[in-house]
């Protein structure tokens, strides 16, 4: 096979000078909280590193999280993440080519074997052999298994590959996972998020690539640099939630004064994401910014957490039911006891009366 | 599941089940219990049953002249605890949003600075009122173990719930969590213990004020 390019001759032919190279590596650097010294080597690292292959997987998904790839507000970001790597296959994207698409894919396997990254997004069927999500005639599941024999390492976007997401929301007709439960010999990194911050795929992307290793990752295996801190931790509206100052409707008074969004159901303090740091296209806003609590997007089974707009410090469930049932059982329990005693003191009297 | 998803769903259900069955059958097990009529001839000018109830209860909110200066510290401490109890149930936004959940109701909050105030005094309270069943040879006689689970259950939600609210040692998720374990398990103990006085002292004081104001007896 021919050796690939370097980073640095793609970018220069593309007419990226070194100056914006180390701008942006200086960026990476600064939002992964990595030492300053980090983005000369980061920036050396990548003009000298060969370009890396990747096969990126599309399963049960909606698209977002491509869509927040390369629809993202800077269109550096995308252009600079698609000249540090070179996306061999990509399903969505490559649709029309059909069995070409497919032909590369298994090309790029043989050629860059033990040394290709696999990117998947969506959630794995696994219910009744994988039959609800079929690609060229192959099951998701059987897919991904061939794709990742091989692999360096896997990065799961987004909530649906990293933890099943909505495909996996009660009831789960098509029995999805997410990928680490198929993969279970290979390090899969979790870029969760519905979507995920593209920041936060550019980055992880950046430091395989420079330093040839994973980042820190916490116990979910999400990047720590991006997922460290609860959104709660650092949003702006925190010093709210501390003096108890909540909106209680999204049209009140404390809402239009952008008080603490807690009482209409923010699940920001059990939320970790850089959603409040990094923000959303190009750091215009994010949710709670724009007046909506956080939905808690970027955690396992997020879906199934009771509803959006019930506090946190509530129940999942109004047990309305049990409530019910508990309060007649218990009143059956003192009404038979109370005739007891009664009979108990009618048969006393009468005996003491013989 | 996580901690935190137990603690919301089931177990706060479960706890939220077994108070309501343990207080609804404790309360109409008593109340429908055969009344004995008081015999005694009523002293003349005796108030009415109402009226003897409520003299007899407010009576007891102030300990007679003589023990006045013997028990002031101890009826102070109650007092510092029990309405530190209810500031912080009631007042906090967190504990309005969970009972608005459960009931539908909900009312204006007090500001979370307050609340962690109230919340350290409650604390001390509360140990200076275990510190005295501990050192008193009296109390420390007729004490059971349902006085020191009683105790426990009552503490550790205040412990937990300042702990979580200072975000301290622990992900804000594992402290809610434990903060909500420890509600559950106050409200499963609830209705079997001590705790029960909650509902039953209006109960008694005002049945003890009814008999002794039928006597003519000033207590």
């Amino acid at each position: 096979m021919p050796e690939r390019e370097t980073i640095g001759a793609s970018l220069t032919r593309s007419g990226i000078s070194r100056r914006a190279l180390l701008k942006y590596t200086a960026y990476l650097a600064s939002v992964m909280a990595l030492p300053p010294s980090a983005s000369k080597a980061m920036a050396e690292a990548l003009a000298k590193a060969r370009r890396q292959s990747v096969i990126w997987l599309s399963f049960q998904e909606c698209t977002g999280c491509t869509e927040s790839l390369t629809r993202s507000f800077s269109p550096t970001i995308e252009d600079m993440i698609f000249n540090m790597i070179s996306l061999d296959y990509h399903e969505t994207l490559q649709a029309v080519s059909g069995l070409a698409a497919e032909q590369a894919r298994l090309t790029a396997m043989k050629e860059n074997k033990g040394k290709y990254v696999v990117v998947v997004d969506g959630s794995v069927s696994i219910g009744d052999g994988g039959v609800y999500s079929t690609c060229a005639g192959k099951t998701n599941l059987e897919v991904l298994k061939e794709t990742a024999e091989n692999a360096l390492a896997l990065i799961s976007v987004g909530t649906c590959a990293a933890f099943g997401g909505i495909p996996q929301a009660k009831p789960n007709p098509t029995g999805a996972v997410p990928v680490s439960e198929i993969v279970t010999d290979k390090p899969v990194i979790n870029i969760s998020g519905c979507p995920p911050i593209p920041e936060a795929m550019a980055g992880t992307i950046a430091y395989l690539v420079t330093f040839n290793k994973l980042p820190d990752l916490d116990h979910l295996n999400r990047p720590k640099a991006f997922f460290g801190d609860s959104i709660h931790d650092r949003c702006y509206r925190r010093p709210f939630y501390d003096k108890g100052l909540f909106a209680k409707r999204f049209d009140d008074e404390g809402a239009r004064k952008g008080w603490c969004l807690y009482e209409v159901g923010c699940k920001g303090p059990v939320t970790y994401n850089a959603c409040a740091t990094l923000k959303w296209n190009g750091g215009v806003s994010f949710p709670i910014q724009s007046g909506h609590g956080c939905l808690g997007c970027s955690e396992p089974h997020f879906w199934d957490k009771g509803g959006f707009y019930n506090p946190l410090s509530t129940g999942t469930e109004v047990p309305t039911a049990i409530i019910g049932g508990a309060a007649a059982a218990g009143a059956a329990l003192g009404v038979t006891s109370a005739l007891l005693a009664r009979r108990r003191k009618h048969q006393a009297a009468k005996e003491s009366r013989s | 599941m996580t901690l935190l998803d137990l603690a919301r769903g089931p177990a706060l259900e479960v706890a939220v089940a077994v108070f309501v069955f343990g207080v609804s059958w404790r309360l109409l097990s008593l109340l429908l219990l055969p009344w004995s009529h008081d015999k005694s001839i009523a002293r003349a000018g005796a108030p009415p049953a109402f009226v003897g109830a409520t003299r007899g209860f407010v009576r007891h909110l102030w300990p007679p002249k003589p023990f006045v200066r013997t028990f002031i510290l101890v009826t102070l401490n109650g007092y510092v605890f029990h309405l530190g109890l209810v500031v912080i149930v009631f007042g906090l936004a967190q504990h309005i949003l969970f009972l608005r959940g459960l009931f539908g109701v909900s009312w204006p909050n007090l500001p979370s600075g307050v609340i962690a105030v109230v919340s350290v005094i409650t604390l001390a309270s509360l140990i200076v009122a275990l510190a005295r069943r501990l050192t008193s040879p009296v109390l420390r006689l007729i004490s059971t173990f349902d006085d020191y689970v009683s105790w426990f259950v009552t503490v550790l939600p205040v412990v937990t719930g300042l702990i979580a609210v200072s975000h301290l040692w622990a992900p804000y998720e594992t402290l809610l969590a434990v903060h909500l374990l420890s509600v559950a398990l106050l409200l499963i103990w609830f209705p079997f213990g001590k705790l029960m006085h909650g509902f039953l002292v209006f109960l008694t004081r005002s049945e003890t004020g009814i008999f002794y104001s039928r006597r003519g007896a000033e207590i």
